[in-house]
């Protein structure tokens, strides 16, 4: 028999490896979230520290971050938690502020949608005090290192966020190149930030701000995105970098522009994934996908299970009735149907049970 | 007692279980959250209570209060949170925290070999004579229904020394030891579960009998009793309570043939009759885990126990509508049941049931129901 040395023998004799091998079999924060939840060994959690409601539907965060966070860049996203009637609801949003800002906080800005379950909590019920789960930051949408000397900046509606920290990083860092900061957005009233934005471009002589309405007159540019404001907001957008996060209507515009003028490269764009729409079918249509093993099916209606094992794979299972939560997996996007409760999920990462799930519409697993 | 039941009968029966099951799912919200939230908070700060109080263990009310802290910390931490939490009653809450597949417990058993041989071999199979394991855990003869042999003369024995080492025996419990001796299986398959065993019971042990009493420094001896004894009481409490679940007389068991192909309904039929009630106050629901609706968490094991005296009255409501037995009694009268059955049944003869012979359902076919 080999035998195994306990991992905090194996691990260097530090003092929090010592308090994990006391706390055992639970981690050290489930006892300190108890006392303090911003007291933390490994988790990342964060504090709001101030609240605006500086439109009628959009709520401006403080967070300070527990000493976990190691910052972020502007453009990159981050996933922020809470607990809404009891359940765990993660969403990803992209800092507003400048990544050089001096207290280390982070901005958030909070568009309250319509059916938006956590924009809607945070909206009503964030003050000063309440702690959020969050993660590191994360995604590719960054401002290259050299900066480029001409830069565009596209958004609308909430997708103001990465974008204007893109602006308020360029400002801190003294650049003094071109850049232009078009934004769209119903009326000038809903610009979230729009006395701050009036306010950079006073003080930089290089910085361009554009508010472009779509609804009503007003704003410096009517109408939708084209090649006309193009034009009249960065002349010389033909040089630049251009960044875009917005509304899949602006998002599509902007990419079509780009690959028919041929600059598509020069392109960076940030997708909001919007949640996929519960649709009952008697049907079955979609592709199943199962991620990890790289398998792809037609969705045939029956159970998750079922159709893992008719492509071949054989996930853990157990009762097959729903009970005993092994065929546990992560739904990674998509809509499931439980088949004893009739209930639909559509949100994407979270757990569903195999042996009682069948798919509606594409989904994806990770399997 | 036997009850006769139409197939119609026993799916209308499914149908109305379902119905309490949805009307709960239907309404768990920041209640049942801030309820699991509280005994976490009691358990950690007994924890840390009765942890904090050994390293003054030199005087003997400190020593005993610590110890009974512990104890009560382990009691709560695996059974009304860890046991209920590893069948998925918490998932909803998406909390990583307090997941099925993420929760491990403070005992020897690693949770993911607790999940198999517990929610998916005993939850599905409740009862089932050669395919619940749990009947006897394969050292005892604890249903009448299994054939006696010499070796079950030493039943009381085996049960005491089952009951003292209790957590060690959970541990073992997946390695199918009893299949080894048959034959059935090899000590070579049991190879990765014993990897995970050493793995868990490794910490637990350098945990409570190690770094605990070397950090109390001149009290080692007096902190590692105290541990002992925590785990012992946990020991004792966990296993008369989970004998009460489906040993006491009365409790039904089933066979193979009889349960194939059964419909939704008559495996809840089956859980109703295999299982059996511990009446009590609300602190001992609570320390048992609410194990002691047995029943229900066997009706609807993945629904947050704190709910399970919610719906009690209504599955002891349905069980008289359909003329199925209901088993409650106090723990005194349940244990004693128990008790009585290890010690009959280590004879051959020593069969006879004084409460009776367990219940049984008579399933008549629908065409024939229509016919008379």
């Amino acid at each position: 028999m080999t035998t195994v040395v306990p991992a905090v023998f194996r691990r260097r004799l530090s003092p929090l490896a010592v308090v994990e091998a006391l706390a055992t079999p639970h981690a050290v924060d489930r006892y300190l979230e108890l006392v303090n939840p911003m007291l933390t060994v490994r988790d990342v959690r964060a504090e709001v520290t101030e609240v605006r409601r500086s439109t009628a539907d959009t709520v401006t965060l403080t967070l300070r971050p527990t000493r976990q966070w190691r910052g972020f860049e502007a453009g990159q996203f981050v996933q922020v938690t809470v607990d809404v009637d009891g359940v765990r609801r993660t969403r990803c949003y992209s800092p507003a502020g400048s990544q050089h800002r001096a207290d280390g906080r982070i901005e958030l800005t909070v568009k309250a949608h319509a059916r938006g379950l956590v924009s809607r909590y945070l909206h009503a019920n964030a003050s000063t005090g309440l702690v959020v789960g969050l993660t590191q930051a994360a995604g590719t949408f960054c401002l290259p290192d050299p900066r480029p000397p001409r830069i565009l900046l596209v958004s609308g509606g909430s997708g103001i966020t990465p974008v204007l920290s893109m602006l308020r990083t360029l400002c801190d860092e003294g650049y003094d190149g071109d850049v232009a900061f078009l934004h769209y957005a119903d009326t000038e009233d809903d610009v979230a930030h729009r006395d701050e934005l009036r306010a950079l471009a006073a003080e930089h002589s290089a910085v361009t701000v554009v508010l472009a309405c779509t609804g009503h007159d007003g704003g410096d540019l009517s109408g939708y995105f084209g090649q006309e404001h193009l034009d009249a907001v960065a002349p010389w957008h033909a040089d630049a970098e251009t960044f875009v996060c917005g509304p899949p209507g602006l998002m599509t515009a902007v990419r079509d522009l780009y690959t028919r003028n041929g600059r598509a490269g020069r392109l960076h764009v940030e997708d909001f994934a919007p949640a996929p729409v519960a649709v009952e079918t008697a049907a079955a249509t979609g592709a199943l996908t199962f991620e990890r093993s790289g398998t792809a099916v037609d969705n045939t209606g029956t159970t998750i299970l079922e159709q893992a094992e008719a492509a071949g794979l054989q996930p853990e299972h157990g009762c097959r009735m729903g009970i005993c939560f092994s065929c546990t997996q992560v739904k990674m996007s998509g809509c499931t149907r439980n088949v004893r409760t009739g209930e639909t999920h559509t949100e994407p990462d979270t757990e569903i049970q195999l042996c009682i799930s069948v798919p509606v519409g594409d989904v994806a697993i990770d399997l | 007692m036997t009850t006769r039941l139409t197939e119609k009968q026993i799916d209308e029966l499914g149908l109305e279980l379902d119905a309490i099951r949805q009307r709960v799912v239907d309404d768990l919200g920041a209640a049942d959250r801030d309820y699991i939230y509280k005994v976490i908070r009691w358990q950690r700060g007994l924890e840390v209570a009765g942890r904090a109080s050994l390293f003054l263990g030199f005087l003997p009310p400190l020593w005993l209060a610590g110890t009974a802290a512990l104890s009560l910390s382990k009691i709560l931490d695996n059974m009304e949170i860890g046991h209920n939490v590893m069948h998925g009653q918490y998932d909803w809450m998406r909390d990583p925290g307090l997941n099925s597949t993420m929760f491990e417990w403070d005992t020897v058993c690693p949770a993911e070999q607790w999940r198999h041989s517990h929610n998916y071999m005993h939850h599905t199979y409740t009862n089932i004579l050669g395919k619940d394991r749990d009947i006897g855990y394969g050292v005892l003869r604890i249903e009448e229904a299994q054939r006696w042999n010499p070796y079950y003369l030493g039943n009381p024995v085996y049960a005491f020394l089952l009951m003292v080492l209790f957590e060690w025996g959970v541990m073992a419990h997946d390695l199918e030891l009893e299949n080894i001796i048959a034959g059935e299986r090899t000590w070579a398959e049991t190879r990765s579960l014993r990897g995970q065993q050493w793995h868990k019971a490794s910490r637990q042990v350098l945990k409570d009998y190690l770094l605990f009493p070397a950090l109390s420094g001149p009290m080692f001896l007096s902190t590692l009793t105290a541990n002992a004894t925590a785990n012992l009481v946990r020991n004792l409490w966990a296993f008369s309570i989970i004998f009460c679940g489906h040993f006491p007389t009365g409790v039904a068991t089933f066979t193979e043939e009889e349960t194939e192909n059964e419909s939704r309904g008559a495996w809840y039929v089956r859980q109703m009759m295999g299982s059996a009630n511990i009446t009590g106050g609300k602190l001992f629901h609570i320390l048992s885990g609410n194990l002691s609706h047995q029943i229900e968490h066997h009706l609807f094991p993945d629904l947050p126990a704190r709910r399970y005296p919610q719906v009690a009255p209504e599955v002891r409501a349905l069980c008289e509508k359909y003329g199925l037995p209901y088993n409650a009694g106090r723990l005194s009268k349940q244990l004693g049941s128990v008790w009585g059955k290890i010690f009959r049944l280590a004879l051959p003869f020593g069969t006879r049931d004084e409460a009776g012979t367990p219940p049984t359902v008579a399933v008549v076919p629908d065409e024939i129901a229509a016919a008379a």
